[in-house]
């Protein structure tokens, strides 16, 4: 494939990054939303030719004769040339789950651009301060996290990784005069350069041993025939099999040392992906604007740490004990993240609660994904939720952005009733959140129940496990509509308008995020994406128990939801009443936040870092002032070498030659 | 005779067709046209420089030899005497306003033809594979300075830098024959390749000392302390022009044909001579360089010690002693130019506008002249080596070539260099503590600088933000120093 539709991907994001941040305060602010909006729009245009040349022009470098999905690098240009070993790359890698991402990455950032337009605007059509700046990062986002999805080696990835952080930072700051909204944006991007850390350490104990850091030497083999085009091995390749599964392969502290790289970079996963211990961050970043919770919280950045563990699945299949890590990680954070959705009432809050929650879901799916069974079908599952959740929970931030705006709260007891007033928004809200809850035909149905059959074929007790979860998810979400759009209403105060469904620029988005969501469940995913790249037919593994099964409990929980909060009664109040612990644990979140400042204030800040203050302070300040003394001192002394005269100069130089020899000769000989 | 051994040498020619042109434009050519004698030699620098980079200038693809060994050509070759030229145009454009000032533009040809002609020596270095055509090249190198160090005639500083120059090249200039002499004696040969050959065998009191007088010849040009004297004073009292031509044309050029000379005629016996001489000679060039250059208040003397300590640092692609210690030296010395440059570039603005060179003159210039002082900020940073300037990548890439060599020695002396960039980083941030952070009222009044000269900024200021980060100019200069076997021993 010619490299330059790939290469203008990452480029016009990050030209309108330029031009509006060094430019924006020119322009007006409809031109600077046009502009990133154009962008962004082309870009989209780029991305899904590239996809839909991937997956249907059956070129060889694409597709193997056998039908099978290859791995194809566009192009891999040298950065950084340390060593032989160690050179650092930037390139374009295309296959399925890149070309996959692409699409959703464009697609849901287009949404979030045009949506934007009408969202960062007050009901008299005024621009909020720093609109320009808005979509100057929103560009810088989605150029990061294109060339997240794209890289071809680790390194890169960690480059973007780290670039997807920091404009994480900069748009949860947005508000940067409202003290939550700063500390929110320090807590995210401490909590993932925590994280990173470890990212980084088993980045590092990865190529140490195997050399390099390109993911196709990692996972593939070259095709013969076609160059710079790679198959996903059986294993992995050669090369690494041999490093790491011989007899000598190295251990440390009783595991492998494959194993403390793929858990180490699992932890880097963690933090974007906000598994727990690390989930804290996601929570407090709802205090960004909501289109940008629905593009980065929602929809892509989180979901980094899937695609990072999809991306190294060949390593991870290699240690099935880091897999076994990652279902647990996964399913504990599962289940917490849906009982404390049950108990907020700040609705963006409820819904960063579900982001979580259904990542974990993704997680567990890659978790038990296995060859042997279904033909690795919790990884082609997994990337399907992603795909569907991205669509659908990008709805439902929208959908509750569109709320907030209107209401100008996040409180969903200032809400109530707005089915009348804002059909549009109801309307997609609740397709929305039929498709989170899995009710056929939506798309969450399809892809949930996908992953609860390959945790079936994994392990009963998970498989149980999840479906729990499921249930907890119908509930909560249907909870969250009720709450919203039934009741009854609040009066409209004196002078007031009637809160109403919003201008076409935030219409559109949620409209087509519907269609999207209605529909995308019929997609014949495991024709495109699987772990090795072997197409196969999705109905050929579709288990209807646990589909009947998934369906009777998402039916029931939305029963007992409809129950409970269709209209205004005491059910709600009596449950809470008789698991006064239980409602008030959820509510507070399980004080993980009380749990972390307990530790980092009183221990770290207390025990470690104050000694290790007092030392820099005296100890090592000391040492570096004595050594600038010294400095100063020895240039006064030596100054009087420079006199100015010449025959000093020459004097010096004939004794410094005759030294240099001298000295030189009585040391070797 | 095979005339087409010329065709290795179309750098020479080039040149020499420049000169010739530059001369003939001089003497010939109406005294109305005479103003235009600067611009004129830019631009044909400019264009041999660009032919340059075209391959068409290229000797030939691999390495080439000619003159029955004595002249020698390679991508590698080609490459320093490309980063000589961009060195050169910058420094031409810049002149251009002092050239035509009125006390220089009767002299105004000295100047050019004098430059040239010291280029086409420092490119015989270079090529050389021979030691008499080395000292040819040496000495056309050197003497021709002296007289330019000279041009500023109603200045004293100016005669008095000249005098130190030139009995300091004289001096050195008999050391440095001294040590050939001894070297034929031993060897017999005076070909690189066959004092290789010859000294193979081991060592005796007569080579090393033979090779301390080398190196101690070679260490004028570079000024590598003890050597280094000279320097504070003759950057003092040269005109600012020819100073930015001595501190990184005359030095780029030295270092690398000290490495070839080193490698190719020393190499045998690097780790049992030379290699630890080298080490004596980069502590105390870099320490004693940035020791010196915290106490300065002239500019120009305090960029002079710090270029000092700067070439100690390029030494380090020297006792790599491998091909990317090659690489890393001629991608230091690019940057070094470019980052050298834009500091001459501010300090010559503002001395031709108000005549001032101190750094106290300095104080509160972000206020008055905002532009200057942030590529002098820029100019500093890079030379400090604070990311993500050029100098930050050289500096970091030479202490990786040098690492690579793996000795114990060698990551002390890394170590060393590297406590030493922290040092050099409070003296250069102490003029742009002077320009930002001074209550006092400025000195130097708001001026406009020349368009020559800004050009001459743009340029330098370019370079010194992209160089690094565009990874493609290092990574062409390894391809590059890979392809030329520079360690290849005929």
């Amino acid at each position: 494939m010619d490299a330059t539709l790939p290469l203008l991907i990452l480029v016009i994001p990050l030209a309108m990054f330029l031009l509006l941040g060094l430019f924006g305060n020119k322009m007006s602010h409809p031109l600077a939303g046009t502009l990133g909006t154009l962008g962004m729009g082309t870009t989209l245009v780029l991305a899904y030719t590239v996809a839909f040349t991937y997956f249907f022009s059956g070129d060889p470098s694409f597709v193997a004769e056998n039908g099978d999905r290859l791995q194809h690098v566009v192009f891999d240009q040298t950065w950084l040339a340390f060593t032989k070993n160690l050179v650092i790359k930037l390139g374009f890698l295309l296959d399925p789950i890149s070309a996959m991402m692409l699409v959703v990455i464009t697609t849901i950032s287009f949404m979030v651009h045009l949506y934007s337009m009408g969202y960062m605007r007050d009901h008299h059509g005024v621009y909020e301060h720093g609109f320009q700046r808005f979509y100057a990062f929103l560009s810088l986002f989605s150029f990061s996290m294109l060339g997240l999805v794209v890289a071809t080696n680790i390194f890169q990835m960690y480059i973007f990784w780290e670039l997807v952080g920091a404009s994480s930072y900069l748009l949860i700051g947005f508000y940067y005069t409202k003290p939550s909204a700063v500390s929110a944006s320090k807590k995210a991007f401490i909590v993932t350069r925590f994280a990173d850390l470890g990212f980084l350490i088993g980045i590092l104990v990865l190529s140490f041993y195997s050399q390099t850091f390109n993911f196709v030497e990692f996972t593939s083999a070259a095709v013969s025939g076609v160059a710079d085009t790679y198959q996903v091995s059986v294993g992995t390749s050669e090369g690494i099999r041999n490093i790491f599964e011989t007899a000598a392969a190295p251990t440390f502290m009783g595991a492998s040392v494959l194993t403390w790289a793929l858990v180490l970079i699992f932890m880097g996963g963690m933090g974007k992906s906000a598994m727990m211990p690390l989930h804290i961050w996601l929570p407090d970043a709802m205090e960004g604007p909501t289109p940008v919770s629905a593009l980065i919280h929602a929809a892509t950045m989180v979901v980094a740490g899937v695609y990072l563990v999809a991306r190294l699945f060949p390593l991870y299949l290699m240690e099935t004990a880091a897999l076994d890590i990652i279902t647990v990680v996964g399913a504990i954070t599962a289940f917490y993240a849906a009982m404390v959705a049950c108990a907020q009432v700040d609705i963006k809050r409820v819904l960063a609660f579900s982001t979580i929650s259904q990542i974990a879901f993704m997680m567990v799916s890659l978790g038990v994904a296995r060859p042997e069974f279904h033909h690795g079908l919790g990884y082609m599952a997994s990337m399907f939720h992603l795909f569907t959740h991205a669509m659908f929970k990008a709805l439902l931030f929208l959908g509750a952005g569109a709320l907030i705006h209107a209401i100008g709260s996040n409180d969903y007891t200032e809400m109530h009733g707005l089915r009348k007033h804002m059909p549009i928004t109801h309307w997609t809200f609740l397709i929305g959140c039929l498709a989170i809850a899995g009710i056929i035909p939506f798309s969450g149905f399809f892809s949930k129940d996908e992953i609860l059959s390959s945790c079936l074929g994994n392990s009963t007790f998970v498989y149980i496990w999840m479906s729990a979860v499921a249930a907890l998810t119908a509930f909560y979400m249907f909870r969250l509509y009720y709450l919203i759009f039934w009741w009854k209403e609040h009066e409209t105060p004196e002078g007031h308008h009637a809160p109403h469904d919003q201008p076409w620029t935030m219409s559109l988005p949620l409209v087509i995020l519907a269609v999207v969501s209605c529909v995308a469940g019929f997609i014949p995913f495991g024709n495109f994406v699987s772990w090795n790249g072997q197409p196969y037919d999705f109905m050929a593994h579709f288990d209807w128990g646990v589909a009947t099964v998934s369906l009777i409990v998402a039916v029931l929980a939305i029963a007992f939801a409809t129950v409970m909060y269709r209209k205004e009664n005491p059910l709600p109040a009596k449950f809470k009443n008789a698991m006064p612990a239980l409602w008030r644990w959820c509510h507070n979140r399980f004080y993980w936040d009380e749990l972390y400042i307990f530790i980092t204030h009183k221990i770290i800040f207390g025990l470690v870092c104050k000694p290790i203050a007092w030392f820099d302070r005296h100890i090592i300040d000391g040492s570096m002032d004595a050594m600038a003394s010294v400095t100063n001192k020895a240039s006064e002394e030596i100054k009087p070498l420079q006199s100015g005269q010449i025959q000093l100069y020459v004097w010096v130089y004939l004794i410094g030659a005759l030294l240099l020899g001298g000295i030189t000769a009585i040391c070797i000989l | 005779m095979d005339y087409s051994q010329f065709l290795f040498m179309k750098q020479e020619i080039g040149l020499l067709i420049v000169f010739l042109a530059v001369f003939l434009y001089d003497t010939f050519m109406p005294r109305k046209a005479l103003p235009a004698l600067p611009a004129v030699s830019a631009g044909l620098m400019l264009i041999l420089t660009v032919l340059g980079f075209s391959n068409c200038m290229a000797g030939g693809d691999g390495v080439e030899t000619a003159f029955a060994g004595m002249y020698e050509t390679s991508p590698i070759i080609n490459a320093i005497k490309n980063v000589l030229n961009v060195g050169v145009v910058i420094v031409l454009v810049q002149s251009i306003k002092w050239a035509n000032s009125e006390f220089m533009s009767v002299r105004r040809g000295e100047f050019y033809e004098l430059l040239l002609v010291t280029l086409f020596g420092m490119y015989l270095m270079i090529s050389a594979r021979h030691f008499l055509l080395f000292v040819i090249g040496l000495e056309s190198a050197s003497l021709p300075l002296a007289a330019m160090v000279a041009l500023d005639k109603n200045r004293y500083e100016s005669h008095e830098a000249a005098v130190k120059y030139i009995l300091t090249a004289c001096f050195s200039s008999a050391i440095f024959m001294m040590g050939i002499a001894l070297v034929y004696g031993l060897s017999g040969s005076l070909y690189f390749s066959g004092i290789h050959t010859a000294v193979a065998g081991g060592n005796s009191l007569m080579l090393i000392v033979a090779i301390a007088f080398v190196m101690a010849g070679i260490g004028f040009k570079l000024s590598l302390v003890p050597f280094h004297l000279w320097t504070a004073d003759v950057y003092q009292g040269a005109p600012t022009s020819v100073t930015s031509y001595l501190s990184v044309i005359s030095k780029g050029s030295a270092a690398f044909a000290f490495l070839v000379m080193l490698v190719q005629a020393f190499g045998a016996i690097y780790a049992d001579v030379w290699e630890w001489m080298l080490y004596a000679l980069i502590i105390l060039t870099i320490t004693v360089g940035n020791l010196f250059a915290i106490r300065q208040r002239n500019m120009k003397r305090f960029l002079a010690f710090s270029s000092v300590s700067q070439a100690g640092y390029i030494m380090l692609g020297i006792v790599a002693f491998n091909w990317m210690g090659v690489a890393a030296l001629i991608y230091y010395i690019l940057v070094y130019i470019f980052s050298n440059l834009a500091a001459f570039g501010v300090i010559g603005a503002i001395e031709n506008a108000t005549g001032k060179v101190s750094m106290d003159d300095y104080r509160g210039l972000s206020k008055t002249n905002p532009r200057l002082a942030f590529c002098m900020m820029l100019a500093m940073f890079s030379l400090a080596g604070i990311p993500p300037f050029a100098g930050f990548f050289s500096k970091f890439f030479i202490f990786t070539s040098a690492i690579n060599q793996g000795s114990i020695a060698i990551y002390v002396l890394v170590l060393i260099a590297l406590i030493n960039t922290i040092i050099s980083l409070y003296y250069y941030l102490l003029v742009v503590k002077a320009m930002y952070i001074s209550d006092e009222t400025p000195v130097v009044e708001n001026f406009r600088s020349a368009a020559s000269e800004k050009a001459g900024l743009w340029i330098s200021i370019a370079g010194v933000m992209f160089l690094g980060i565009v990874s493609c100019f290092y990574t062409s200069i390894l391809e590059m120093a890979k392809a030329s076997e520079v360690f290849f021993l005929h």
